[in-house]
Order: C-alpha cells, then structure tokens, then sequence
C-alpha cells in the first residue's frame, strides 16, 4: 500500500501508477486532467507516472469560470 | 467582430459562467445575448461525481467556444500547470492567463504573469493575459507573444466599471491594432458601452450578468449595449466641450425682446 494524497486526501492505495489510480477510485470519464507533484501529466503518461509515498496527486476537469 | 489569434468572434461579450443561479438559467443567458465565447476553469474532482463531465456536455450543447482561465492561481508555477490541464481537457489553446498578487482587490501580479505568459506562448499556448492598465507591462506583454490584452476595468466582481479611463485611453492610443478587451470589473451594460465607445474589440464579465435580478435578461441588455457602443465608436463620436454650443441657428431667429 501507498500512502498519499489525492485532491488534498490522505489516501492508501495498492495503485502503482496514475492510471491505475484513477480507474481505482472510480473516475468513470475522461474529461479529466492530472498534476502529480504540482507538474502536469499528460493523458498519455499517466501509465508510466508511477506514485510513491507522499505524493501529491491532482485530478481536475470542466467548472464554470469567470 | 473582434478577431483574436486570427479566429472571428461573432459577439463582442465574452461571457464568465460562474455564480449563476442555475446551470439551465446560465445556459439561457448564454442563447439569449448570443454570445460566442464563454470563460471556464478547472475544479477538483472525486471519483465518480461525473460533475467536470456534464458541464463539458453543456458546452458542447451550446457550440460556443471556451476561453479557460488560471483563476485563484498566485504563482507562475500554478499558472502553467492550470493553463497545461486546461489544453488537455478543453482542447483549446487559448488561456485567459490570471496570475494573482492580492487577495483583496484580485490584481494581477505582472510580474508573475509576464514571466507565466513568456512560459506559455512558449509553449504555443494563445495567451489572453488578464492584466492591468499599466502601459509598460502591456508592451512587455506584446513582446513575449501576447497578441491580446485584457486590463481590468477595476476589481474583478466589484462592478464599479472603468476605473482609469485615462490609463485605458492610452492603452488604446498606443496600440491601435493589438485586440484589447475590457476584463473585469464591469457592473452595468452602460459600462461596457462606454468601452466600446473608447475603441476596446470586447469586453469580457461575469459578475454583472450573473448576479444580476434576471441574468438572462441582463446578458442580452449587454449584447445590446457592447453592439451599440461599437457603432458609436465607427461612427467617431465628437469631441467633449467645456461650453455649450446651440444646436438651433441663431442666424435668423426672431427680435422679440
């Protein structure tokens, strides 16, 4: 297990990269982007960000904006 | 029309989509003034809430286009990286570029937005840097690859409209051909007209409309007054006298007394 903080939340999962984790706590569509320790990962590397203890995981998608 | 980044605009009003109080009335006020262009962000999101997912569905109901914003971002580092997320999720270059430097007035920081505007054309972002009337850090704008300006009217929400008339005259004297948008600030669509009588391409609000008794109303009473204050300003309005002029002749009226 993997003790981190997703959105701000202390987490434990057993998810080794960003794309497992997001599957494992249940995001269901896309529309998504991540930041891992404040960098932006792309959607197409979030197979290969793999998470470690401590990390700061960011999942954000659309809201009204001014 | 505006054009930014050589793309027409069909509506001068850029339209912000917070604080309504309903998506279906933020919807209508978007179809009732016609509006072209709509600012977004990006929020947290939990598993499974789908919430990112049914507003993209809104936008997408609607045709129009999104300009995502870095809104509540203090740093450069923030900045960049909202600005990256918001490429992947909206699909869009463009970036309405806010850097913060005071969490009373909403300011920009210019000097963290010079240096996050510099990262993100960069990096081919289109960059709409929300920015003050400063003169001097406009032109550095322009110089790092800005082909767009948005300084403030005054405080973002505050609805006192154009605070520095002077400043945002000269912004446009200086520079005739770099599309200028009025950003923020706004509270009546005598405002935004005013804008456009001064020769601004655009204004860009949110507050305004949305807090407004009948926002959709008040977004087409805005349409209205960006169109009318752009015909006043093709039509080259006179100039301000300190004394009156009769308008009647005076030639020829009657000795009476």
């Amino acid at each position: 297990m993997i003790d981190l903080y997703l959105n701000g939340e202390a987490i434990s999962t057993d998810a080794e990269n960003l794309a497992a984790l997001l599957q494992d706590c249940g995001y269901e569509h896309d529309r998504l982007a991540t930041a891992l320790n404040g960098i932006f990962v792309h959607r197409e590397s979030r197979t290969s960000a793999r998470l470690s203890p401590g990390d700061r995981v960011e999942v954000v998608s659309p809201i009204e904006g001014g | 029309m505006p054009e930014f980044y050589n793309e027409h605009v069909q509506n001068a009003l850029l339209l912000g989509t917070a604080r309504y109080p309903s998506p279906t009335i933020l919807e209508d006020a978007i179809r009732s003034a016609e509006v072209d262009v709509i600012t977004v962000s990006l929020r947290r999101e939990s598993g499974g809430s789908n919430a990112g997912q049914h507003f993209w569905e809104m936008i997408k109901r609607l045709g129009v286009r999104v300009l995502p914003n870095t809104a509540s971002c203090y740093s450069v580092k923030e900045a960049v990286t909202t600005a990256q997320m918001a490429r992947e999720v909206f699909e869009t270059d463009w970036v309405k570029l806010e850097v913060i430097g005071n969490p009373d007035t909403l300011q920009p920081d210019v000097f963290g937005l010079v240096e996050a505007a510099r990262i993100l054309c960069a990096d081919g972002f289109r960059v709409f840097p929300y920015t003050t009337e400063d003169l001097v850090v406009a032109d550095r704008l322009l110089q790092i690859g800005c082909e767009v300006l948005m300084p403030w009217g005054s405080p973002i929400g505050s609805g006192q409209g154009i605070n520095n008339e002077f400043a945002l005259r000269t912004l446009r004297s200086h520079f005739p051909d770099v599309p200028l948008v009025v950003d923020a600030g706004i509270g009546r669509p005598s405002h935004a007209a005013q804008a456009m009588e001064m020769g601004f391409d655009a204004v860009l609000l949110n507050t305004a409309v949305a807090r407004a008794g009948d926002p959709v109303s008040m977004a087409k009473a805005f349409t209205e007054a960006i169109s009318a204050g752009r015909s006043a300003f093709l039509a080259n309005p006179i100039e301000q006298n300190d004394m009156a002029e009769p308008s009647t002749p005076v030639l020829g009226k009657a000795f009476l007394s």
